[in-house]
């Protein structure tokens, strides 16, 4: 990394609390606190409190917004009703996917929540293509916490009455013991859970007062890595890149109906060719057989040990006690039961292709038991 | 019984000899869960600073070299079957090889406790 890392507005409060912090996306973060493992397993029974200051948050406004965006993204916006959150990704003009993101329509505006790695090239790329009657806004002074976990309902609601009432993928304004904050009810673990927009000058006391409940407890950026990973969802940078489409990686539920059949986003040609022929190649979930983990950068082999695709997250699954990966796999090999050879470090493990999430997901859907 | 220490941050227990090689609990603590480990079979020859043994965490996998040469007497075989001992029992149960030394001077150039302990406080 070619300048320092800048720290967050919760740096101290990591510290003080025995994080061991790295860099990372340009920013010191904690990785850990007492270890991964336990803090996985808090979030999976309990509540953990994500610090994920480093994203990108965004607004966008002007005359015609809908179609602006529709132009850069292959999300229908028009189904995207008042308070409601998309998941979509930034495509450039091959169909590559330049950042994913959710975007949430708050009144006249869009929100946008983008990563942190990215979120300079989003922004200049969405400069440089929103016509001149839209204006962005980083909202650099914004910090944004995650509480996940399936006591996260019971611990919020306590100190911002009314977060009950938010189902999946809804947000709205609430208050935090007198903090105003934008709260919406996702995440990136698998499990129910709340993303919280607060100013920088109030997250402390934000992060004090949801950590005062005791389901809560902050979790660092290793377990938020493991529990994305259990969750089947894909990271950007490592699962997700430029050079990598939709269909590839299997993020198809994110090219809304009207948009596929009407095209008008970027790469749309290629995306449409794609839905309809199918790609070579395709992001599949992997059991991975034995105890030891196969990683990023490993190898898919063939018979003869050629390179026919790519690990691009891999690890441990603490709840499953078992190493589990993403990979890109020729798309003739894509189906679940499907054996999969690995190579890392001159070493073959034997993988089969596992239908995703690894673990279920628990999200809070309104109008489900 | 003398015990010495690596730069790599792993311990080597002496009797007679026959040395009991681990990693110090400053390692386990920095690698955090251990969720998988290789140790060296009966018979493996062994040579100073060559790969040994494998420890992985949920993090990262790390080789574990030979801190001093010899050929395997024993592979820890209840570490490979419980890797988490690593990180309760790292300088105790948690030891990954016994190997017959075959060059006892090669221990001169190793530290003693308080120069590790030393070593890890500039860390």
């Amino acid at each position: 990394m070619s300048e320092a890392e800048k720290t967050l507005p919760l740096d101290q409060w990591h510290r003080s609390r025995g994080a061991r912090m790295v860099p990372f996306a340009g920013y010191h973060m904690p990785i850990q606190y007492e270890g991964i493992m336990a803090e996985h397993r808090w979030t999976r029974e309990s509540a953990g409190l994500f610090d994920v200051s480093h994203m990108g948050q965004l607004t966008i406004a002007g005359s015609e917004l809908d179609a602006a965006l529709e132009r850069l993204l292959p999300a229908d916006m028009s189904l995207v009703k008042d308070g409601r959150l998309r998941y979509s990704l930034l495509l450039n003009d091959h169909g590559g996917i330049i950042d994913d993101l959710m975007a949430t329509r708050r009144g006249d505006t869009f929100y946008l929540v983008v990563n942190g790695a990215t979120k300079e090239g989003d922004i200049a790329h969405l400069q440089q293509r929103l016509p001149g009657t839209v204006a962005l806004t980083h909202m650099t002074e914004q910090a944004l916490l995650a509480l996940q976990g399936p006591k996260a309902e019971q611990a919020l609601s306590r100190i911002a009455p009314g977060v009950e009432e938010l189902g999946f993928m809804t947000g709205g304004s609430f208050s935090i013991g007198g903090v105003d904050a934008w709260i919406s009810r996702s995440g990136y673990t698998g499990e129910d859970g709340f993303e919280i927009s607060v100013s920088a000058a109030d997250v402390t006391r934000a992060a004090d007062l949801l950590t005062e409940q005791a389901e809560v407890k902050p979790i660092g950026l290793g377990a938020r890595d493991s529990l994305r990973l259990e969750a089947g969802l894909p990271l950007y940078g490592h699962d997700l890149d430029e050079q990598t489409t939709p269909v590839e990686a299997d993020l198809t539920f994110a090219l809304s109906k009207r948009r596929r059949a009407e095209g008008g986003f970027p790469g749309a040609q290629r995306i449409q060719l794609e839905l309809e022929q199918g790609t070579i190649t395709r992001r599949v979930g992997l059991a991975v057989e034995g105890r030891q983990p196969v990683r990023e950068g490993a190898m898919v082999v063939d018979g003869e040990g050629n390179d026919i695709g790519r690990v691009t997250s891999g690890g441990f699954s603490p709840m499953l006690e078992a190493p589990i990966a993403m990979a890109y796999v020729p798309a003739a090999m894509a189906a679940p039961g499907t054996q999969i050879t690995l190579s890392q470090r001159a070493k073959l493990f034997q993988a089969r292709v596992v239908p995703t999430p690894f673990v279920p997901h628990r999200y809070h859907r309104k109008g489900a038991a | 019984m003398n015990t010495y220490f690596t730069k790599e941050h792993e311990w080597i227990r002496v009797e007679g000899d026959t040395a009991t090689v681990g990693i110090t609990d400053f390692a386990q603590a920095q690698l955090g869960d251990v969720v998988f480990v290789e140790v060296p079979s009966e018979g493996t020859q062994l040579q100073k600073g060559k790969e040994a043994a494998v420890v992985e965490s949920v993090k990262a996998a790390s080789d574990v070299y030979a801190p001093v040469s010899g050929e395997v007497v024993e592979g820890n075989q209840a570490l490979v079957d419980d890797p988490a001992l690593v990180n309760s029992a790292a300088e105790g149960d948690g030891w990954f090889f016994k190997l017959r030394l075959s060059d006892n001077s090669e221990l001169n150039g190793l530290m003693g406790a308080d120069e590790y302990k030393a070593f890890c406080d500039s860390q």
